[in-house]
């Protein structure tokens, strides 16, 4: 069986009085890209948010290679290899892409470097010392796929990297999720655009109500049109 | 680069061209330059307001003042007292300030600064309270006599670049954009791996520390020290400074430390009521320029030459 690199087990998550998730449990294989899917208020990014630390889960496990990660700081899960590709891009507007990329620098073993992020995004490279906010949404998101990168992670969290995107670029930025793919990164992706997260994913799980309503290997989700439909709201 | 070249040949000719009234002014700018500056790194580059910053200028002169006439020590030794003993201050007031961030932070350090003022006051035994601490003398680094309004702007100007210099470097290396990250996206630092509070408390200690060699600067000049250097009306003047300038900035302080300096001094040899037009001039220039007057400049500037 393949080592488990991100694994939920149970997991409770509330805002406020707001039980957003319940006893979600589901793991990622290492080297493996699984691909969180749902309708909108499904709780995927709370699943990220969870993960990361920003929303301490009230019950449940997270486990990073077998390491109990949930409840910890988010700066503590980071320097453990937690990286995430946030929703809408958030970079740092006002710093260089230069420096947007150096502070997420962690070397951690791992062989991502500025040199290596530029050879991926030469964009980047050209823009290195604008800042960041007057890059284009296309571009912002390759910065942001870069920050995440400079972390050297364990696990990639990427959070609707294809949202608002031209179709061009959706597909740069799916090449990119299957170039990391095939360098054995372990990658949990939230996805709206279901066609991109089935050529990715080699596992996919549906979230509805913030529940798992489903989960396995792509290919069974994938030619399951009521389940689709069900859950997804699409064919 | 250039830019800051120039200003900095045109600044060291300036005592060739002007009399000493001016030369002191120009003392008394720099002074405040290097306030206002270590202001702009909580400010501008750390998005912390402060209104308790003059602590660090007020304790820095007193310990140098307490230090030469009470125990009677020699400057070489005091600067360096003085400054560790309020950058230790620095680093405790630090772990109260930033138990808060925007207003709380605002008032936790103006709370500190007005302790400090209101010890100042009452400790009359050892601050002379309301009468200040006078009979002080400036320091003679390798025999120079400072006492001189030329020689002392020159020691002035020196430490004031190196200073600004310091500061720049600061704010421009990898934990000066680890710092820029923490303002503009606090969260999204901390899931980089960075502990948010640990910058900003390295930045405070940092700013208390520039704070504290503006304070002995500042009690060279005069030659004593009064209460009134810890206040909150001085504090203010040091934030009206920066965001007239433009926080954020390198140049911004610099030039807020002029426009509160020349109009303090020039409008109160002509006018009563000088503090009037202070607060005039510092409404028209956040009505026209809210980001400060070198931004505000900067932007017509490109405007004018997109134009052109």
């Amino acid at each position: 069986m393949a080592t488990e690199a991100l694994a939920l087990d149970g997991v409770d998550a509330l805002y406020g009085e707001s039980h957003v998730l319940h006893g979600v449990s589901f793991a990622l294989g290492e080297g493996r890209v699984l691909a969180l899917l749902g309708r909108n208020g499904a709780g995927k990014t709370t699943c990220m948010n969870t993960v990361i630390g920003f929303l301490p889960p009230r019950k449940g496990t997270v486990e990073l290679f077998g390491e109990q990660v949930a409840r910890l700081a988010p700066d503590v899960i980071s320097r453990k290899g937690i990286a995430l590709v946030p929703q809408g891009r958030r970079v740092f507007a006002r710093l260089t892409v230069r420096e947007n990329l150096i502070v997420a620098y962690q070397k951690r073993g791992g062989t991502w470097t500025l040199d290596r992020v530029f050879a991926l995004f030469p964009r980047l490279k050209e823009r290195a010392e604008q800042d960041a906010g007057s890059l284009s949404g296309g571009e912002q998101q390759m910065l942001a796929i870069g920050r995440a990168l400079m972390g050297n992670p364990r696990v990639l969290l990427m959070d609707e990297p294809s949202e608002g995107l031209a179709p061009l670029i959706v597909a740069e930025v799916g090449r990119t999720i299957a170039r990391l793919k095939g360098e054995g990164q372990s990658i949990l992706l939230v996805e709206q655009n279901i066609k991109l997260a089935f050529e990715l994913a080699d596992d996919v799980v549906i979230l509805n109500t913030g529940r798992v309503a489903s989960s396995g290997p792509v290919a069974a989700v994938r030619d399951n049109e009521a389940l689709i439909t069900q859950h997804l709201g699409v064919f | 680069m250039k830019t800051a070249l120039a200003v900095i040949v045109l600044a060291a000719l300036m005592p060739l061209a002007a009399g000493e009234y001016y030369v002191n002014l120009a003392s008394q700018i720099v002074i405040f330059a290097v306030f206002a500056a270590s202001i702009n790194l909580l400010l501008g580059y750390g998005g912390l307001p402060t209104l308790g910053h003059a602590a660090y200028l007020g304790v820095a002169a007193y310990l140098s003042a307490v230090l030469y006439l009470k125990l009677h020590l020699a400057h070489w030794l005091i600067a360096p007292l003085a400054l560790a003993g309020t950058t230790l201050m620095a680093c405790v007031f630090g772990l109260v300030s930033l138990r808060a961030t925007g207003l709380g932070f605002l008032m936790l350090t103006l709370a500190l600064s007005q302790v400090l003022w209101g010890t100042a006051y009452r400790w009359v035994s050892m601050t002379d309270g309301d009468n200040g601490l006078r009979g002080l003398a400036r320091p003679a680094p390798f025999g120079l006599n400072l006492n001189e309004a030329v020689p002392f702007y020159y020691f002035v100007l020196i430490i004031g670049v190196l200073a600004i210099w310091m500061m720049a470097r600061f704010v421009s290396s990898p934990f000066g954009a680890t710092l820029r990250g923490a303002r503009d996206q606090p969260r999204r630092m901390s899931a980089l791996g960075y502990d948010v509070w640990l910058i900003r408390w390295i930045t405070f200690v940092y700013a208390g520390f520039w704070g504290a060699v503006s304070g002995l600067l500042f009690v060279y000049y005069h030659k004593y020290i009064h209460p009134v250097s810890l206040s909150l009306a001085n504090s203010a003047e040091g934030l009206l400074a920066v965001i007239a300038g433009g926080s954020g900035t390198l140049a911004g302080p610099l030039v807020g430390a002029a426009i509160v300096l020349l109009l303090k001094n020039w409008a109160s040899a002509y006018i009563e009521r000088w503090n009037m037009l202070l607060g005039f001039v510092f409404v028209f220039i956040v009505v026209l320029m809210p980001e400060g007057v070198v931004p505000g400049v900067r932007r017509l500037w490109r405007r004018f030459a997109s134009r052109a």
